[in-house]
């Protein structure tokens, strides 16, 4: 459910905000979706289904697009201030980091088609559980977009640390399995870089979180989060 | 090969940041009320007016805010039921007294109006009509003052070759710049703005835009516009007024993105109050 925009003067400005607001939320459903589709496909060894997935990302550019166009025709047409200007700035930007989520879930369905064209290999036991959890910050931070609500928007923003720790440890447990065994660096390798795109779009929903964090206040959040080195002090060992 | 990318020096939003007034402001409002007969316009009014700044004035039609420029060169006075308390300070000497001249005031707080207002003279006479009455100056002097209150006004280039032509001739756009022009020749401290293009097209509209710009490195400038994409334009700082209250004051730029009072932003949002 979204807060509706109400009580304007003009009633089509509230249409046009709520139309733009609606775009967002679908967008925000259909990238969830993906995400899903692209893991269950991976762990099902489901080539068709990664295929599906992979198509699927058109209809998130498309909306995208037509974010872009309505954000447009809104400036053009209302000149938006204040809150209605930030709703604007806010929707434009968050597009674009739904669209980005997108691509990293086709991507990483594009990868799991590779690996089902060899044998199965075991898979890193971390990244369901990663890409749960990246899913999981998605929706809470589209469900803080829709009520409007920040400190929603903050915990998700202050979670992103966990998904930071778990692709650390994959990214450990992959390199073990790699000198362990070098026949699997190459799907190991795939496997990592779906790691990596798992763990960009934790980043992604971070964004958002900082997005609807300046639509509602009307400034940057102020605290800077610890950033741990993560994967860059990682010794091979 | 070298990097000739360079940072820019200031973001645009940073650049649209006044630069600090000087901290005591050239025109102030103190606890200023103002009454047209029993009506009460203006309820206890505070409001600081930085030098060489443009602060501008909006709120809902009947608000105040062309009230308050006409309180600020005492334009009211020569109504009898119309009556100012409180204070108005001009460089801290409250110019609601009444032992405070006006002509005086006048020579240093000048008006411009909605509607261009040009004399029915030649356009030369408008601007040194103003002049002769404060000053005595031979006719060299003189052209060279009306030369430069018409370059002031960006009015000269397009007027030089017909200054002995009435002024009535000239377009909407032509005359309010006249209008300014005559304002700044008598060389004023502030220049009170009422609605100064809402009668004009977007071209000339942008050219009093570009003007006011201009003006506000020599002249502290007060605005009323209805217009707010044009006050978050060509202001550095903003007032909100509402049913004759000073509501909200502060940077243009934080009026505009994030104000502070409900009342403020229903009403630069269009929203119902």
């Amino acid at each position: 459910m979204t807060t509706p925009h109400a009580h304007h003067i003009v009633k089509s400005y509230d249409n046009e905000l709520n139309r733009l607001t609606g775009e967002i939320v679908r967008m925000g459903d259909l990238a969830v979706a993906q995400l899903e589709g692209a893991i269950s496909a991976l762990t099902a060894r489901d080539s068709k289904a990664a295929t599906a997935v992979i198509s699927g990302d058109a209809a998130i550019d498309a909306l995208e697009l037509e974010v872009g166009r309505d954000a447009l025709q809104l400036l053009v047409a209302r000149a938006p201030m204040a809150r209605d200007l930030r709703e604007v700035v806010a929707a434009l930007r968050i597009s674009s980091d739904i669209e980005r989520i997108g691509d990293y879930a086709s991507n990483v369905a594009k990868r799991s088609r590779i690996l089902n064209q060899n044998d199965p290999v075991k898979l890193a036991s971390s990244l369901p559980a990663l890409a749960d959890l990246a899913g999981e910050l998605v929706s809470e931070v589209l469900a803080a977009y829709s009520h409007r609500d920040a400190d929603r928007a903050l915990l998700v923003w202050n979670r992103d640390e966990q998904l930071d720790d778990l692709y650390t440890g994959l990214f450990r447990e992959l390199l073990t399995y790699m000198m362990e065994d070098p026949r699997t660096i190459t799907p190991c390798t795939h496997l990592l870089f779906m790691a990596k795109n798992i763990e960009r779009i934790g980043d992604h929903a971070t964004n958002i979180a900082e997005n609807i964090y300046f639509l509602v206040h009307g400034e940057a959040v102020p605290q800077t989060r610890r950033k741990g080195e993560g994967v860059y002090d990682t010794q091979a060992q | 090969m070298t990097d000739t990318y360079t940072v820019p020096a200031l973001t645009m939003a940073q650049a649209a940041q006044p630069t600090p007034a000087k901290s005591s402001p050239k025109m102030a409002a103190r606890d200023l009320d103002f009454h047209y007969d029993q009506f009460r316009a203006l309820k206890d009014v505070n409001l600081d007016i930085a030098e060489r700044r443009v602060t501008a004035l909006i709120g809902p039609s009947g608000c105040g805010k062309s009230t308050l420029l006409r309180v600020f060169n005492r334009i009211y006075s020569i109504y009898p039921k119309q009556v100012a308390s409180g204070e108005v300070t001009l460089d801290g000497i409250n110019i609601l007294d009444a032992k405070y001249s006006l002509n005086r005031l006048r020579s240093k707080v000048g008006m411009v109006f909605q509607k261009p207002v040009p004399f029915p003279m030649s356009i030369y006479e408008n601007i040194s009509y103003a002049i002769r009455h404060y000053e005595k100056l031979s006719r060299s002097e003189m052209d060279d003052r009306v030369e430069e209150a018409l370059a002031q006004g960006a009015l000269w280039e397009e007027v030089k070759d017909k200054l002995k032509q009435s002024a009535l001739g000239l377009s909407g756009g032509q005359q309010q710049r006249l209008c300014i022009a005559r304002a700044v020749a008598l060389k004023p401290d502030v220049l009170l703005l009422d609605e100064p293009t809402s009668a004009l097209d977007p071209i000339a509209t942008g050219k009093i835009e570009q003007l006011v710009a201009e003006l506000k490195d020599r002249y502290t400038i007060a605005i009323v516009t209805h217009n707010m994409q044009q006050a978050a334009r060509v202001s550095d700082f903003t007032a909100f007024m509402y049913l004759g209250e000073m509501v909200e004051f502060g940077q243009t730029t934080q009026i505009f993105t994030k104000p502070v009072k409900k009342q403020t932003e229903d009403y630069i949002t269009g929203r119902f109050g």
